[in-house]
Parts: C-alpha cells; structure tokens; sequence
C-alpha cells in the first residue's frame, strides 16, 4: 500500500486486516513462544473485548500494529493520523494532535486527524471507559516516535551522516552541516507499513515542547461561530428527512394504524411499517416532524407489560434472580472490632439527557449502506447494522461524526438504526433522522437504580480492621452486542432479540467499577449480586457503578471517620499508602483551606465535605473539597464552592484535562442534587427537562479550581470520568455537616433535607 | 411568501407560516448555528435573538417574526473573524460538546446589547433559561465577563 493513500475504500481496510493477520501468521511461525502468549491476550474492558496480535506492544497498537495503520506521510510531507476513538466532546481531537506533533517533531498544524470509520481507522471498540488517551494515544504516541525514527534513519543514509547528529524540527530532518531534508522527502524511502516494534523509546519527557502545554482545542472556534460540526448538521445532495414514530412504552405493539392520509401530507415521500415499526420521510424537516405527528395521532397500540412501582424499585431490583460475583476477598489478622457501623446507599435510573437528541444519517446505495452517526463505536455499530439488515458487514460502512455531548450510551447507536433501516426504504436517497425530545428521555437507555451497601468496623485505636460490601446492579453494558441491542428492531415483524447482558469484568467492573477501597483494611470482601433481567432499559451512563460505589464508600469513610472522632481528610490520610493518592488529598485540602473551614464555626446550613477516589483504581486520582448552604425550608441544596486535585498522569492538554474535571464536578452536582428517572406502571415520566430538572446557571458554584498534579513520563491515565464519584460523595458530606443528616439515597435535593 | 431579514440580508421563503424559524433558518437558509434541542423552550439550544430579544426559534413560526430582524451566531463573526463574545468564548475555551453554545452566545449577546456591563449576578439571572450537559458554566460565565463591553455583536 501506498504510504499517501489516505482514503481508501473498504476493500482495502480488509486488505490491511489480511495483510495484518498474515504478519502475525508470520510471526507465529518464527515465533511459537509469542504466538502462545499472544493467544492467551484476550481482554475485555468497557470498550470492548480485544485480542491481542501484538502483546508486547502498548496501547491499542496491541491489536492494530502496523504503523501505517496509525500515521502516513505523503510525499509533500502532509501527515495524516488515524485513531478508532471518536471526539464526544472531550477534546481528545486536540490531545490526540498534541501527541502526534510531539512524537513526530512537527508542528500540530500540519497533522490532519482522522477519527472512527469503519473504512479508514484501527478498530478501538467504543470510546468509553476515559481509555482514548491511554489507548489510541499511547498508540499514537509510539507509532509517531517510531515512524520518526524510520524518517532519521532514511535522512541519515541519504545525507549520509549518523542519525544520532540529525534533529527534528517543524516536519523536517535537520543536519549539523545545514542541510535538511523535509519529511516529504525523507517518507519516498520508507514503506510504513511495518509492524511497531516494541521496547523502542519515546522522546524525553523533559523536552517535550507540545504535551504537556495548553492548547485551544481546534474544534471550538467553529462550534462558536455556528460552522457545521456535528452530525445534525451534515446536508448531503438530496437528502430526505426522517422521523420514527415510537411506541407509548416498552413492549406495546401496534394495533391499528391508517397511514393513507399522512402518505397524502404536502411533501411526505413515504410511511416505512414494518410491524410495530413506524417512520415518515418527507422532503422537509418541519414536514416530517408534521406527518409525525399526524402518525403518531393515527396509531392505536396495545399495551406492553406494566413497569414496577417506583417507590419500590430498589426493594423489586433486589429481588430479582443473581449472578453471584465475588469481587474481591481477603482476610488477614487484626486487632479486634470496638465497633461496627452499617449503611445503605442507593441511586436511582439516570438520563444521560444529550441536549442535542440523536441524529444519524444513512445512504443506501445498490449493495452498499454507508451511516453517519455520533456512536460511540462504529465497529460494533456496523456489525449490529449488518445483522439488522441481513447484509455482510463489509457491505455497511459506519462513519462517527461529532454529535452533542454522549456521556454514554445514549440514543446515538439507536436513531442509526432508524437512519439504516428508513434508508433501505428509500434506496438511492441519503436520509436524516433525527429524535424528538421527547423520544430521546423515554428511549434511551438509562444509567441502571443501584444499591451499595457496606459494613465496617473499627478497632479501638480508629482503625479499620475489616470492610464489607453488597452491590445490587443490572448490567451497565448493554452496548451493541447483536441486532437485538437495537432497540428500533424490538418493534419490527420478525422482532430481534438482545443479546443477554454480562458483567464488565474486573479489574474496571461495570456495577462493581470502584467497589473495592482504596484504603488500607487487612479484612475485605466484595460481593457483587448481577441482575440480568432489567424492568427499565439501562446501559453505561459516565463512571458506571463507580458513581454510586463511590459516593457510599466515601459517604461511609465519613460515617467512620465521625465514630473514630478523627477529621475525614486525616481518617482517609491514616488508611492510605499510595503516595499519589495522598498527594492529591493534600492538594485539594490546601487549596480548599479545609482545616480553617473544619475548624471554624459555620453559618446555619453552611457545610463542608471531602471526598477522595482513584478512577476504576487503576485511572486517575481525584480529591475534592466542596461548600454548601442547605435551607432546610425548602429541601434546597446549593455547591458554593469546590476545590479539586487530580493527578491523571502525564498531563497531554492541561487545558483540556481541566475542562473535562470542571465539567464532571458541574454534571456530578447536577445527577446528585437534582437529578431522577421517574416512571410509573405505563411507562417512562420524565419526557422533558420540566420533568427531569438538571442543573441551571443559578445551581452553579461560585467558584470552582482544579489543580493538575503532572506526572511527567508516566502513563496517560483517564481523566474524563475521575470526578462524577467524589463529587457526590464530597457533597453528602458537606451536607451532613451542614445539618446533621446523612443522606444516603440519591438524589440528595429534591426534598430529601427539608424539615 | 414569508420574507425573514437575517444578519442583515432578506429572504423571501416559500414555507408553511407555522414553520418554526429554526427550522427556517437551519433548512432553507442553511444557518447551522441555532440547534434543535427540545422544541419546548426548555434548553434554549435555539436560540437567536429576534428584534432586540433572545428567542427560542424552536417555538417562534416564521409568521410571527414580522419586521423583525433576526440575528444568528453567523451574524456575530467568521471563524477567521470572531466578534468580541465568540473570541471571548474561544479563550476561555468555553465548550466541551459544544451543542449548547451557539445559544449560549447568542443569549448573552442580546443581555450585552442592553446591558454592555452586567454584574455576575445578572449574568447568571439571564443565562437562566439555557442548559449546557457537559457542566461548562463556569467557563461560559468567565467568557460572558471577559465579553462585557461588546455591544450589537461589534467586531473585536
């Protein structure tokens, strides 16, 4: 393959796939003793299950090794990157460019970024599970610095001079002498596609001039001045729009509809039935969201079975049949028991609540389906498309184009479906399809109800001498398995079924995900009771069970901090021995002034909490500090301020990384004190934002400071998703110091401490 | 016929008068910046400002516009040319997803009209009726602050 093709067709992609797999056929040959191990490289994490054809390498060049598969240079020296992550809003385009730039020694103007397309780009799985940095760019990262090595190596025989006294600068090799060769140049001799090596350095993390550095992120200036940047935005030539017609609740089917009169509506092209299945494509936007209307008042359903009471929901949930999971167990001598506390905590269903509802748009064209969509896994989606269809993936093409902010598996694989199967319908012509609000709260898959429920005892100097935990949880995985996942294809004659959902294993977990404590204690067990059967439709929702595990295991360590009669920073501090962890805990009680703020007296319904968590226990630190007023007289929960330190590594955009930990302290605020999936036996309630209040500009702290602790030369470790956990934990906390309550079931405003 | 006047140009549509302008100004106008986000005037991912009033172009039809103009985020500055509320919006790098803030800008743009030098209360009062997901606010309000001064959407 040529180095400068950039867009290649399907066929090729499968090519390279083939031409992969034979290397490591290859190697396999050469190599029994890696072929062994590389068979044994079968891993499961929240974006998906891989295994490994390249063990030895890191990040996602484990499962896509070829250099060429990550980076090409053309011959005028134009550099083209390609990950199998998607841009959800996160910034990663930018943090993705930054080490690209870095690694190669050019400048990041001159890098052009691809993202997640079945035709073009590595397969990733989902970008979820804040693993993009720590995959695709520590991917990125050592093909760039070895593709920069293949380019010295060239530029060196051709000036023939030792490449040890050529530098890098600005896209071009330069010489001690004067002389310089540009990348262009120095590219014409070297055939890219090659397997990464692994052992191979990166540059010193003390010269980096690129990571490490803020950088505005290249999206923004036009998501700002209203440039074309999400997939509610494509307009392709004759393009058609969509909307689907969704049944009142899960499981209704369609009695009756008379689809005469909608086909006869100014500018309808056609009603797509098929079964349950309804949709209109017009010519128009506003004219399908008309006939939409008109449909949706024509059908007559029968009802699906009842949903449960949700004033039960946690007792129904934890009722119902369990995979039994042992999480994590140990047992060692220690002092005896003074005594033992015990507390249930629970959460209830979460929207994701996109502002944007789900958009795709699809194009089928003779054999072939081309879908542009805002998944967060086009690999996936593509495989469930192509079983949806009864068409061979290869012939299904899923390209990712920005959407609004996910947080998760939202409506975006979904509304996809809808585009694919209305486009079938309409052969020939590209179809947009976008939800309603209305379609987007009711549909989605929800963050799952979870219960947590812990037991601890202390022993009579303060110490924890042994740690119990129970955790209630339907799957947090319900991504695109199959077709059935789907969820349009419940409604279709032949309805499709959803593949049965498992657990995300240790050690990232799905409902168990930060189960087990990071503090010091010689008698531990985890126990996880897995709930397959689900009442209410669920999925990953930002952190998983991280969120709730989180805030019951820092809630507690309050509780236990209170009974040892120690300060809650000071408790944590005597039960850590992670010098990082501890690091961030002062960090943020510093910044925060938390010892005056303990010691001082507060104002009536002024609170102060402090929480503490390693994402998953293997991702970033986060330690926060927050102040609250509570008015009893109204239930009214307001974040004044929080203080916040993180340490996620090596720092790539420190900028962007701020960002991301901001906004997880404001959405965290939002879920804990606002937020509540409603439902009663028909269906889903909450339909709307008057129905599922979120957090507004007069919710918002006053301040809020993020203090980034750079860990040069070491691992990326996720960011995205290290502070939703503390947060609300820190604000439980603060809360009880505030009033002397301590709330243990989600969401802590709407009502919960007022008296 | 309906006859819009955006950003200073007129356009004459031929739509249904009920047609809510967003879709006007999204579909016949191509003008991408006003979002669809709940067709409610619950978000505000919509809106524009009509006359000297930020409106939620989801709920205003076209027939209800009148003389009225109407500005959009286009009409505040280019992406080589950022008016003052957009530069502002850029260095504080006030945007995660982004969906929300074309409506973000374009409301604090109609309270920057009127009031060239809003405290942070008023700031928040008026950003009320707008919702971000991504939990930006604390920059959107920095970018908001650091834009006081810049009147009628006036170039930098």
């Amino acid at each position: 393959m040529k180095p400068d093709t950039l867009h290649e067709e399907p066929e090729n992609a499968a090519r390279r796939r083939f031409l992969t797999a034979g290397s490591v056929v290859v190697a396999f040959t050469l190599l029994p003793e890696a072929a062994s191990r590389a068979l044994a490289q079968t891993t499961t994490t929240e974006a998906g299950t891989f295994t490994a054809s390249a063990p030895d390498l890191p990040g996602s060049l484990k499962t896509s090794p070829m250099l060429d598969a990550w980076i090409r240079i053309d011959t005028h020296g134009h550099v083209t990157v390609f990950t199998g992550k998607a841009e959800l809003g996160t910034g990663i385009r930018t943090a993705f460019i930054q080490i690209a730039a870095e690694e190669l020694g050019v400048a990041p103007s001159g890098i052009t970024l691809l993202t997640a397309d079945t035709a073009t780009t590595p397969n990733e799985g989902y970008t979820a599970g804040s693993h993009s940095v720590a995959d695709s760019g520590t991917a990125i990262a050592n093909a760039a610095a070895q593709v920069r090595g293949l380019l010295l190596q060239t530029a060196a025989a051709k000036l023939q001079v030792d490449a040890a006294t050529l530098a890098v600068q600005s896209g071009a090799i330069h010489a001690a002498d004067g002389r310089s060769i540009s990348f262009g140049e120095a590219v014409s001799g070297v055939d890219l596609h090659r397997q990464a090596q692994p052992g191979l350095p990166l540059k010193d993390p003390r010269t980096f001039t690129i990571i490490g550095q803020p950088m505005q992120r290249v999206d923004i200036p036009g998501k700002v001045t209203g440039g074309a940047s999400y997939v509610q935005d494509m307009r392709l030539p004759n393009m058609l729009h969509a909307r689907a017609v969704r049944p009142p609740a899960y499981g209704a089917t369609l009695a009756s509809v008379d689809i005469a009169p909608v086909e006869a509506m100014p500018g309808v092209i056609k009603v797509v039935r098929d079964g349950s299945y309804l949709a209109v494509v017009a010519d128009d936007e506003w004219r399908a969201i008309l006939a939409m209307r008109a449909l949706s008042a024509a059908a007559r359903w029968n009802a699906g079975p009842p949903l449960p009471d949700q004033a039960t929901i946690h007792e129904t949930l934890r009722r119902l049949p369990a995979q039994e999971i042992t999480v994590a167990g140990k047992g060692a001598p220690a002092a005896a028991a003074a005594q033992t506390l015990h507390a249930r905590f629970t959460k209830p269903y979460l929207t994701h609540g996109s502002i944007g509802p789900s958009c795709a748009l699809a194009l089928m064209e003779g054999e072939r389906m081309t879908v542009w969509t805002h998944t967060q896994g086009v690999f996936p989606l593509r495989k469930g498309l192509a079983e949806m269809l009864s068409m061979p993936p290869d012939h299904v093409r899923c390209v990712h184009v920005e959407g609004s902010g996910c947080y998760g598996h939202n409506g975006a694989d979904d509304v996809a479906a809808d585009a694919a199967l209305i486009a079938r319908a309409v052969p020939g012509r590209p179809v947009r399809v976008q939800w309603m609000r209305e379609q987007e709260h009711m549909w989605e898959p929800f963050g799952p109800a979870m219960t947590t429920d812990l037991t601890a005892s202390l022993d009579a100097s303060g110490q924890m001498v042994d740690w119990k935990c129970e955790i209630w949880s339907n799957t947090h995985n319900n991504r695109i398995e199959n077709a059935g996942r789907l969820m349009p294809t419940w409604a279709l004659a032949t309805p499709l079924k959803p593949a049965p959902p498992k657990e995300i294993p240790m050690p990232e977990g799905g409902g168990d995900r930060n189960s087990v404590p990071l503090y010091r204690v010689p008698n531990l067990h985890v126990q996880e009771h897995f709930l397959p059967d689900m009442p209410i439709r669920v999925s990953a929702m930002r952190s998983l069970g991280a969120y709730i595990n989180v805030f019951a295991i820092e809630s507690f360590m309050d509780e236990l901090a209170a009974a040892a009669h120690a300060d809650p920073v000071e408790f944590r501090l005597r039960h850590l021995d992670d010098p990082r962890a501890r690091d961030v805990i002062h960090q943020a009680a510093e910044r925060f002034g938390w010892k005056a703020a303990r010691g001082s007296a507060r104002q009536p319904g002024q609170g102060v909490g402090f929480a503490f968590a390693m994402y998953k226990n293997l991702m970033a630190y986060c330690a926060i500090a927050v102040e609250v007023m509570v008015e009893r007289d109204t239930g009214t929960v307001k974040m004044e301020r929080a203080a916040c330190a993180v340490d996620c590594g090596q720092i790539v955009n420190p900028d962007g990384a701020r960002n991301q930990v901001e906004g997880g302290i404001l959405q965290s605020s939002s879920w804990t004190l606002f937020e509540e999936t409603t439902f009663d036996t028909r269906g889903i309630t909450s339909f709307e934002w008057g129905s599922y209040p979120i957090l507004r500009f007069s919710s918002a702290p006053k301040k809020v400071e993020v203090d980034l602790i750079d860990r040069p030369g070491t691992p990326f470790l996720g960011v995205g998703e290290a502070s939703q956990g503390p947060t609300a934990a820190a604000l439980a906390n603060a809360v009880a110091d505030a009033v002397g309550m301590r709330v243990r079931d989600l969401p802590l405003g709407r009502g919960r401490v007022k008296g | 016929m309906i006859t819009l006047t955006v950003n200073g140009e007129s356009h004459t549509l031929d739509i249904d008068p009920s047609t809510p302008l967003l879709y006007a100004l999204r579909n016949q106008l191509q003008l991408h910046g006003a979002k669809y986000g709940c067709g409610l005037g619950q978000c505000g991912a919509c809106t524009v400002i009509v006359g000297e009033e930020p409106v939620f172009s989801c709920l205003m039809p076209v027939a209800a516009i009148g003389e009225r103009a109407v500005r959009t985020i286009e009409g505040l500055g280019t992406i080589e040319q950022p008016g003052k509320l957009q530069r502002a919006f850029i260095n504080q790098q006030a945007a995660q997803c982004g969906y929300c803030i074309a409506g973000m800008v374009m409301r604090a743009q109609a309270l920057l009209d009127r009031t060239p030098w809003p405290s942070d209360e008023e700031i928040r009062a008026h950003m009320e009726p707008n919702l971000c997901r991504c939990g930006t606010h604390m920059r959107i309000l920095a970018a908001i602050l650091e834009a006081r001064g810049a009147s009628n959407g006036s170039r930098s």
